[in-house]
């Protein structure tokens, strides 16, 4: 049974890597199987993870207050039926208008607050030259990325010199990024090779 | 000889039975002499909590770092009532003077902590041997307090906030007009769309994986509503496919919207806004399907991405569409540079519905934003040069306690 297992899971992964050669109906049988697979795998873990335990139990245990949340989630069902599918906004807008409010303060914290603590630093520490040197880029960096954003008025002068400073710090950071995940990825690409080379057709151990 | 080593022997057990065995009795009982109790034990409610926690707070016992030096931890025992019987809550190790006695919200839990409800405490200082307790602390009681005084700055980061937002949406609907300086991957959108239309292929606008309430796909929204509007101008088919069921939702009103704009409700088609799954890599295949059979002359990649941004971008590029792409998830942004024509950093997006949309809503919210960079900006310089000179003043500004 787990060779019968490998053995999809390998052509599979054939399926879906023929891609990289062009659209084929070995990937379109591939995309298919996973698109299908998810969507109903998706369904039954939202019904036993959201539906069941965060609606039908409460109810079932009589706290008939979960009705709203309830009411709200058959509303946007009424999408189904187009002469009262406008009262789906109603869900919509409370989960939109919610969502986007609690984020608000959590984003004001951890995007505004901490970073600006957090760079709120000495400018010149006093025989550390390499800390010193750091705690400047950190600073000037922070300042002209800030600049970079400045949407009110236009990149010209001394203001626009800044703003491509700021836009330098900030592809000098994209490029580290950027490495740092290519990195990460060729570990999966090695994890599916090891699969297909190793597990598959014990090329390799 | 035999007398010699009877003496001795005498003598030895004369050692043990009057020297040592005393002595080691004197000892064990030394050892197990309990130590002094901790003193002033106070029991109030936990401050800026949600209730369900007591604080505990003592004065060390005498033998704790001083005198014997033998008290290794303390108890803390709690009770319903002052001579009833205390049960040990938890235990902290010897130099500690407080303790949280924290519970759970849930009435169900077997751990639940009674709110308003008089809770007496002990604290119990422990030797190895031994121990001595404190005298009885309390009534007290655990509830919530309303306002959270370590989180102060962020509300009054949120009033300024709202008040400036407030401030400039009224000078925008009195017809003051801003300026919003250009930004590339918006002024490229009518060439983009322009280019569908002469080539009679579709446009494929893909949301991100974010839910319908993230910042980024709320600014991806309204930046779909005007190009949807500028597509049913020129004719030209847009597909939406979604990760997420009330994205799609969203994405159809939006869509809809465009066209009545456009006064084109007629041309709208509800079907080419579509839920495919929410599996993010299976999504990805799906997308770059139809990248390559629908054979989409641009593509827009406005909203929040993940690990699918690269697999999107390049594949996108090898069907030789035009690709604009925004997102604030930092980590993808890079990818987005590499392999799309024209790239909205981080805020840009946000910038760009509002650059789209000329609304007084969206831009008075800009401009808001940008007096709080200015704010930010200002405090940052000001209190980097305060802080060379050890001044923490614009430091404490911006501190939150969580």
């Amino acid at each position: 049974m787990e060779t019968i297992g490998i053995w999809i899971a390998a052509l599979l992964t054939l399926g879906i890597f023929s891609f990289l050669y062009k659209d084929n109906p070995f990937y379109k049988f591939c995309e298919s199987l996973f698109v299908g697979i998810s969507a109903g795998y998706w369904f039954v873990t939202t019904f036993w993870q959201v539906f069941m335990p965060k609606l039908a139990d409460n109810l079932v245990a009589g706290r008939l207050y979960y009705i709203i949340g309830g009411v709200f989630g058959v509303l946007m069902l009424l999408r189904l039926f187009p002469k009262i599918g406008w009262l789906s906004r109603w869900s919509l807008a409370l989960v939109v208008g919610t969502t986007a409010g609690l984020y608000f303060t959590r984003y004001l914290v951890s995007n505004g607050m901490i970073q600006v603590q957090n760079t709120i630093i000495p400018l010149y520490v006093k025989g550390n030259l390499s800390q010193t040197i750091g705690n400047l880029v950190i600073v000037i960096g922070t300042f002209s990325g800030l600049i970079y954003f400045f949407f009110s008025k236009e990149h010209k002068g001394a203001f626009g010199g800044l703003a491509k400073l700021g836009i330098w710090f900030l592809m000098l950071s994209f490029g580290a990024s950027f490495g740092y995940t290519v990195m990460s990825r060729m570990s999966l690409l090695i994890g599916r090779m090891d699969f297909l080379l190793g597990t598959w057709l014990g090329l390799i151990r | 000889m035999r007398y010699k080593n009877l003496n001795r022997l005498l003598i030895l057990t004369f050692f043990f039975f009057f020297l040592i065995l005393p002595l080691g009795q004197i000892l064990a009982q030394e050892d197990t002499l309990p130590p002094a109790p901790p003193t002033e034990v106070r029991a109030s409610d936990t401050q800026n909590d949600n209730g369900h926690s007591i604080t505990i707070t003592w004065k060390l016992s005498g033998d704790d770092g001083a005198g014997k030096k033998d008290v290794v931890a303390y108890e803390i025992l709690r009770s319903e009532s002052p001579a009833g019987e205390f049960v040990v809550r938890g235990m902290v190790p010897a130099g500690n003077n407080t303790y949280q006695d924290r519970g759970a919200k849930e009435k169900e839990d077997k751990n639940y902590f009674h709110p308003y409800h008089d809770f007496y405490y002990k604290v119990r200082a422990k030797t190895l041997n031994s121990y001595s307790e404190s005298g009885v602390a309390g009534p007290a009681q655990a509830y919530g307090q309303w306002f959270h005084l370590g989180k102060l700055p962020v509300f009054v980061g949120t009033l300024a906030f709202t008040i400036m937002v407030l401030a400039f949406i009224s000078l925008a609907r009195k017809g003051k007009k801003f300026y919003v300086r250009p930004l590339a991957g918006i002024d490229a959108v009518d060439d983009a769309i322009g280019r569908a239309t002469e080539m009679g292929r579709p446009i494929l606008y893909i949301l991100g994986l974010g839910s319908a309430a993230d910042i980024a796909t709320i600014a991806s929204f309204t930046i779909l509503n005007r190009i949807a509007k500028k597509t049913a101008e020129h004719k030209t088919k847009i597909i939406v496919p979604c990760n997420d069921p009330i994205v799609m939702s969203v994405a159809q009103e939006t869509v809809k919207a465009g066209y009545l704009d456009a006064g084109r409700p007629d041309m709208y088609q509800e079907e080419n806004i579509f839920y495919i799954t929410s599996m993010q890599f299976a999504y990805v295949a799906a997308v770059n399907g139809i990248m390559l059979r629908e054979k989409t002359a641009t593509n827009f990649y406005l909203g929040k991405f993940y690990a699918e941004s690269l697999i999107l971008a390049e594949t996108g590029s090898v069907a030789g569409s035009i690709q604009i792409s925004g997102t604030d998830e930092i980590a993808q942004i890079p990818f987005f540079v590499a392999a799309t024509d024209y790239t909205l950093i981080g805020e840009e997006l946000y910038a760009a519905s509002a650059y789209l949309g000329r609304e007084p809503l969206l831009l008075g919210a800009l401009k808001a934003q940008d007096l709080a960079k200015a704010i930010v900006m200002i405090s940052l310089a000001s209190g980097a040069v305060a802080a060379s000179f050890h001044l923490d003043f614009f430091l404490r500004l911006f501190t939150v306690q969580m």
